[in-house]
């Protein structure tokens, strides 16, 4: 039973205009086995999941399916739905003006008519089984995106699908969600379903999963059990390179710099979205928020830049009294911000590297004062090489770069105008680890050229490894603040989850 | 069954969603409105027949609004309705007048509505071309094909459809009784039953089957609705071919209603129904709206009017700045309260996520 | 190696502005087979004395001007709110209204009052421009919804204006923007067009109004975080196109020598944004040419005034006018678009795979 294949893909190859996303792949899937998806941004995995589930079209290789006579063909996500294949998208792919009940039954079935009290009385069955906080004739807008997800993994469920693809499921999730996610999972592996996995969490993996499929630069580098790929070892697979580059943070050293000038001060400053806080940094200093999802941690520093409605509070910079409510004024006093939402908040898709890049400086020069061609063109040369962003030019339009590299022009474009402050919410989240490695070394860099930074991770081990301060959030309240021998892994958990913090 | 449930024990009534809160305040504005003018303009308001009449003139305002609902459920726009509606009038007169046949008339309003609906949708959706742009060139095709088919009014002349024309369902407990003492009993033209038939299809097609649930999806999010395995496609075609087919059966209805072809019959009507639906509630954006809320806002816009020529402002411009400023009024309220609305969505999204952490 | 790069970027450059340039090539030759005689331009002596331009060629620059300006506040407009303004042509009567109505209330018509007047319609059409422009970045509103409302109520406030008559205008100054100016053979207008044309371009210069629009139109979220104030920017881009709308309602009136509110530009909005969409932008915002547009406004009046030649009565044009700009817009869309590249791709791919194949012998 265990080794019953339920899909195999063999010689999966996709071409794109001068990109191979895909050569010649093959992936097995087992009937009742979580099998993880590795690589890093560019390797392939969307592409792959995007051919299983009829998005894009292959070029070439075949599929089969269990329980599909011969080759599968599949041209649309509704073949792949007939096919037994259920997918749930790293972002919300349900209709948030429909109900509940009818994001869980929509696209699917055969007849005329719906069955509006047959869809209410089974989704919310369901829904309770899986204890997850929704009712059946809620309108999805007014759930949160959590529970918006729950639901998109409640429509897989119910489809008794025979292979069920998690595209990082877990990143807009706290770990009580992925726990939850978790038991679900297992339960359904125990009822013989096949699940693909595919995270950036390398502890998720080895806390759920059975086997892992590498793939890099669109072609496969092996198919492991997992008791046979120890962490280190699946890491360098995903890389390509060995692990020598992670030992070299040494060369940095955290500083603590309580004792340097303050740069930024703020009393009781307050937003719509956060409530009332205060806060200093130093020059020269890291400082992380850390807290769960949702305990405000973005929302504080959110409220630093402006980018919510400021509803209160003194801000000081460098010592002098500053009024910062909008984004540009926080700018003008030397604050940059690199927002938490890559692709809703940061880059501006349709326009080139070059445009993306000079875009902060150019509206702190002002709107009547346009750079002059050969200075942007300058600009753009001198953080391309610098950041080492893979383009094929300056003028190539931004959406069409890898993650990573996309990540490396915001920050380049914050770099360009020299902020005595720079706050990063989630730089390194869901890009790969080289460029991880490459953006905390810069931070670091950054501090030691005097700058203050202000840094937010989910991965605590990534904030220990770079900030000489942690303020530890929970239910949008600062709880604590870390220094010094504080910053270990159990006492920030300690903190974060309550009980006796510092 | 173990778990504490969380979903069974709500009774308690869901909260309106976003399409029903709308039509709600549509119809509140269109009865408190109705009812002003009852109170203090009195004569014509107070007879039922002051609504059979304005049933009876915008029957196919009312028919094509519905169309264009539905393909602005669907996120789109469609233009064209009042072109093809008056092409569909030209040609019907010119056909019946040279001793057509009166069904055959009826399939040739029907079949040119569906041509025009095909094309836009094959166009739009299987082409990828912006709707706005298909739908004007069907506007300026169907505009100037009536205009090839005959500059001059052309007045129907076929007895028996002119016999048809005549009749009207009379009600006479609904009637008033007239200076000279003869009771008038209420008139409806059939037209009237036609509109309402097609108000009674749509809805029921919108709320009840697969293919208008499909709509409110495409409407709210085209990606989402591609990977939930809809056909988007396909639904997307449907709803361009329903907006034709009502424009063609609107086109008969405009015609027994007057009884003659003319090029500018239903000039501006595209607007019309765009300003009736969006008073109804239906967003331009997609996924949000409702017929019934359509059928209030057409009853709406063309109350106003009439509001406005029996308080005396005959001008013609009075019309339409009542129009502008009325239309200004509901598309701010509507601005605000969805704005809010999302305001204390976000509120409670902040408030779980606490919870739970 | 750059040789190459270069001509690529160009050839990316001019992608945008292929459909309107091949819709112009086939005018031109199906204009050419047709009638050679269609594009003669000759000089001759109009009834005010003056050695002005005519011809076919003249005729459909200098009709196109109304369209050519509005088209350019349009683009815009579409750039940054992702919609467009239908209330252009009624916003243009209004315009017009006022500026009649200055010059026939002032004693003697001077250079002075015409361009006071114009100052003035310039004024009233920034503001209803900015009445637009704040439902659309403030209540955020769908332009076109928004628009809606002076679209149905804008002719109506015009006839209010001048109480509802007809009146004329007579003055050898606004005979010269409407016609031609004594001793210069171009017409005005074309020369009003190329005035602003020039205009906005040293706005762009000399202003990042270009990129704000893009980013703005692009990501909106993102365009606030860095800075940029995307309600002023949409704010400017409603009161750039009022300016447009009172110049293009000036040329109108002038040409007429009077004003009538119920067919002064009438459905020129329609044609505006179809110049747009032929100029290759995207009618769901983001990035923009203007040049595009301009294009495109030709292309439309050149169109309409080969079917007058062909002798199609003025009602009917509309409905051949649908099916070129169907023809148009089929060839630039998408769908075909991939199709062909796709169909180059290959051609290329099997060159440089017997490129290849040579290299390894």
């Amino acid at each position: 039973m265990p080794n019953e294949t339920v899909l195999t893909m063999r010689g999966i190859s996709k071409q794109f205009p001068g990109v191979r996303a895909l050569n010649k792949v093959d992936f097995t899937l087992r009937k009742g086995e979580i099998h993880a998806l590795m690589g890093e941004n560019g390797a392939g995995k969307s592409t792959l999941i995007k051919v299983l589930t009829g998005v894009y079209g292959k070029d070439a290789g075949t599929i089969w399916i269990d329980g599909v006579e011969g080759e599968a063909h599949i041209h649309s996500p509704q073949d792949a739905q007939n096919a037994g294949i259920a997918t749930v998208y790293q972002e919300i792919t349900l209709c948030p003006n429909l109900t509940v009940a009818e994001n869980m039954y929509i696209g699917r079935g055969e007849g005329l008519l719906v069955k509006r009290k047959d869809y209410e009385k089974k989704a919310g069955e369901i829904l309770s089984t899986l204890n997850i906080p929704a009712r059946p004739k809620q309108q999805l807008a007014s759930c949160s995106l959590a529970v918006q997800q729950m639901v998109a993994i409640a429509r897989a469920v119910d489809m008794n699908c025979k292979v069920l693809i998690l595209d990082e499921p877990t990143s807009s999730l706290d770990d009580k969600e992925v726990q939850m996610l978790f038991s679900l999972m297992r339960d359904l592996k125990s009822r013989g379903v096949g699940i693909i996995f595919v995270t950036h969490f390398l502890e998720q993996v080895y806390e759920v999963c059975d086997r892992i499929t590498v793939l890099r630069n669109g072609e496969l580098v092996g198919e492991y059990v997992i008791e046979d790929l120890p962490q280190v070892q699946l890491v360098s697979l995903m890389m390509g390179k060995d692990l020598d580059e992670l030992n070299n943070m040494s060369g940095f050293e955290r500083k603590d710099k309580s004792a340097a000038e303050v740069t930024y001060e703020a009393e009781n400053l307050s937003s719509e979205a956060s409530k009332a806080f205060d806060f200093r940094i130093h020059k020269g200093e890291v400082n992380g928020f850390t807290g769960l999802l949702g305990s405000g941690r973005s929302e504080s520093v959110r409220a630093i830049f402006g980018a919510d409605k400021v509803t209160g509070g003194k801000v000081k910079m460098n010592g002098k009294s500053v009024h910062i409510t909008k984004p540009y004024e926080a700018m003008k006093n030397g604050i940059g911000y690199l927002p938490e939402d890559r692709k809703r908040d940061g880059i501006v898709a349709d326009l080139s590297v070059r445009e993306n890049i000079i875009l902060a400086l150019q509206v702190m020069k002002g709107f009547f004062k346009p750079l002059s061609r050969a200075d942007m063109e300058k600009f753009a040369d001198e953080y391309i090489s610098a950041l080492s962003i893979k383009t094929a030019s300056k003028d190539t339009l931004v959406g069409s770069l890898s993650g990573g590299n996309q990540q490396k022009v915001i920050l380049a474009r914050w770099l360009l105008t020299h902020p005595d402050y720079l706050i990063l919410d989630e730089p390194t989240r869901g890009i790969d680890i080289g460029t991880k490695l490459e953006i905390q070394k810069l931070v670091l860099k950054l501090a030691e050229e005097n700058v203050s930074v202000t840094f937010i991770s989910s991965e605590i081990e990534e904030m220990l490894r770079t900030c000489s301060r942690l303020i530890v959030m929970r239910d949008r309240n600062i709880v604590g603040e870390l220094t010094g021998d504080q910053l270990t892994q159990t006492q920030v958990m300690k903190t974060i989850a309550g009980g006796e913090a510092s | 069954m173990t778990v504490k449930n969380a979903s069974l024990p709500q009774k308690r009534r869901e909260p309106l969603t976003d399409t029903q809160l709308l039509m709600t305040i549509t119809i509140c504005i269109f009865f408190a409105m109705y009812a002003l003018a009852m109170l203090l303009l009195g004569g014509g308001f107070l007879r039922p027949q002051q609504i059979f009449d304005l049933l009876n003139d915008n029957a196919a305002l009312i028919i094509v609004a519905c169309g264009l609902t539905v393909v602005m459920i669907g996120g789109g726009i469609d233009i064209s309705v009042g072109g093809v509606t008056s092409l569909v009038v030209m040609s019907c007169v010119l056909y019946l007048n040279n001793d057509g046949n009166m069904f055959v008339a009826m399939l040739l309003a029907l079949g040119i509505g569906l041509a025009f609906g095909v094309v836009h949708g094959l166009l739009v959706s299987y082409l990828e071309i912006q709707p706005f742009i298909v739908t004007l060139a069907g506007m300026f095709f169907a505009r100037g094909m009536t205009t090839i088919l005959s500059v001059n009014p052309q007045k129907l002349a076929h007895e028996g459809l002119n016999a048809l024309r005549a009749v009207k369902i009379e009600i006479p407990w609904l009637g008033y009784i007239a200076k000279n003492g003869n009771l008038i009993p209420g008139r409806i033209e059939l037209g009237v039953l036609v509109a309402l038939l097609c108000v009674v299809v749509v809805f029921l097609i919108l709320k009840y089957t697969r293919l208008g649930r499909n709509f409110y999806a495409l409407g709210g999010n085209q990606q989402s609705a591609l990977m939930l395995g809809i056909n988007v496609k396909r639904t997307r075609f449907m709803t361009f071919v329903i907006s034709g087919l009502l424009s063609g059966i609107a086109g008969f209805v405009f015609m027994m209603h007057t009884g003659a072809g003319n090029a500018t019959n239903a000039a501006g009507a595209e607007m019309n129904a765009i300003a009736s639906s969006i008073i109804g509630g239906t967003l331009l954006t997609g996924g949000v709206g409702n017929i019934i809320g359509t059928f209030f806002g057409t009853l709406t816009l063309t109350t106003i009017k009439k509001i406005v020529v029996t308080s005396g402002l005959k001008d013609p411009w009075w019309q339409s700045i009542t129009t502008g400023a009325m239309l200004l009024f509901f598309i701010v309220l509507q601005s605000v309260v969805l704005s809010n609305r999302e305001k204390h969505n976000a509120k409670k999204k902040d408030s779980s996520a606490v919870k739970k952490g | 190696m750059s040789e190459m790069k270069k001509a690529m970027k160009k050839s990316g450059n001019i992608g945008q502005l292929m459909i309107p340039l091949i819709a112009f090539g086939l005018l031109i030759v199906f204009n050419l087979i047709r009638d050679p005689s269609f594009f003669s331009i000759e000089t001759k002596l109009n009834n005010t004395g003056n050695t002005v331009l005519a011809g076919n060629l003249i005729s459909i620059i200098n009709g196109a001007s109304e369209l050519a300006v509005l088209a350019i506040g349009m683009t815009l407009v579409t750039a940054a709110c992702g919609g467009q303004d239908i209330s252009v042509g009624a916003a243009a009567a209004i315009a017009g209204s006022v500026f009649v109505k200055i010059v026939r209330g002032a004693a003697d018509v001077n250079g002075l009052t015409v361009i006071l007047a114009f100052l003035a319609c310039c004024v009233v059409a920034m503001i209803f421009g900015s009445f637009n422009g704040m439902l659309v970045s403030v209540f955020r509103i769908q332009p076109m919804i928004a628009t809606l409302i002076l679209y149905t109520c804008g002719r109506s406030i015009a006839y209010w204006i001048n109480g509802g008559a007809t009146p004329t205008i007579s003055s050898p100054i606004t005979s010269a923007i409407g016609s031609f100016i004594p001793g210069v053979p171009i017409p005005t207008p074309v020369i009003i067009v190329a005035v602003m044309v020039i205009l906005f371009n040293l706005l762009f210069r000399f202003t990042t109004l270009r990129l704000y629009t893009q980013a703005v139109g692009i990501n909106q979220s993102a365009a606030r975080l860095n800075g940029i104030n995307t309600t002023m920017i949409k704010l400017l881009s409603f009161i750039l196109l009022g300016v447009c709308v009172s110049v293009a309602g000036c040329i109108g009136v002038c040409r007429l020598q009077l004003i009538n509110h119920e067919t002064l530009l009438l459905d020129i909005e329609m044609d505006t944004i179809l110049a747009v969409a032929i100029g290759g932008n995207n009618l769901g915002g983001g990035k923009f040419r203007i040049s595009g547009s301009i294009l495109g406004a030709y292309v439309i009046q050149m169109l309409t005034t080969t079917l007058y030649a062909m002798k199609v009565s003025s009602t009917d044009v509309k409905a051949y006018k649908a099916i070129v700009i169907i023809l148009l817009v089929v060839i630039g869309s998408p769908v075909v678009k991939r199709w062909f590249t796709k169909k180059m791709g290959n051609l290329r791919g099997a060159g440089l795979r017997r490129a290849g194949a040579k290299e390894g012998v």
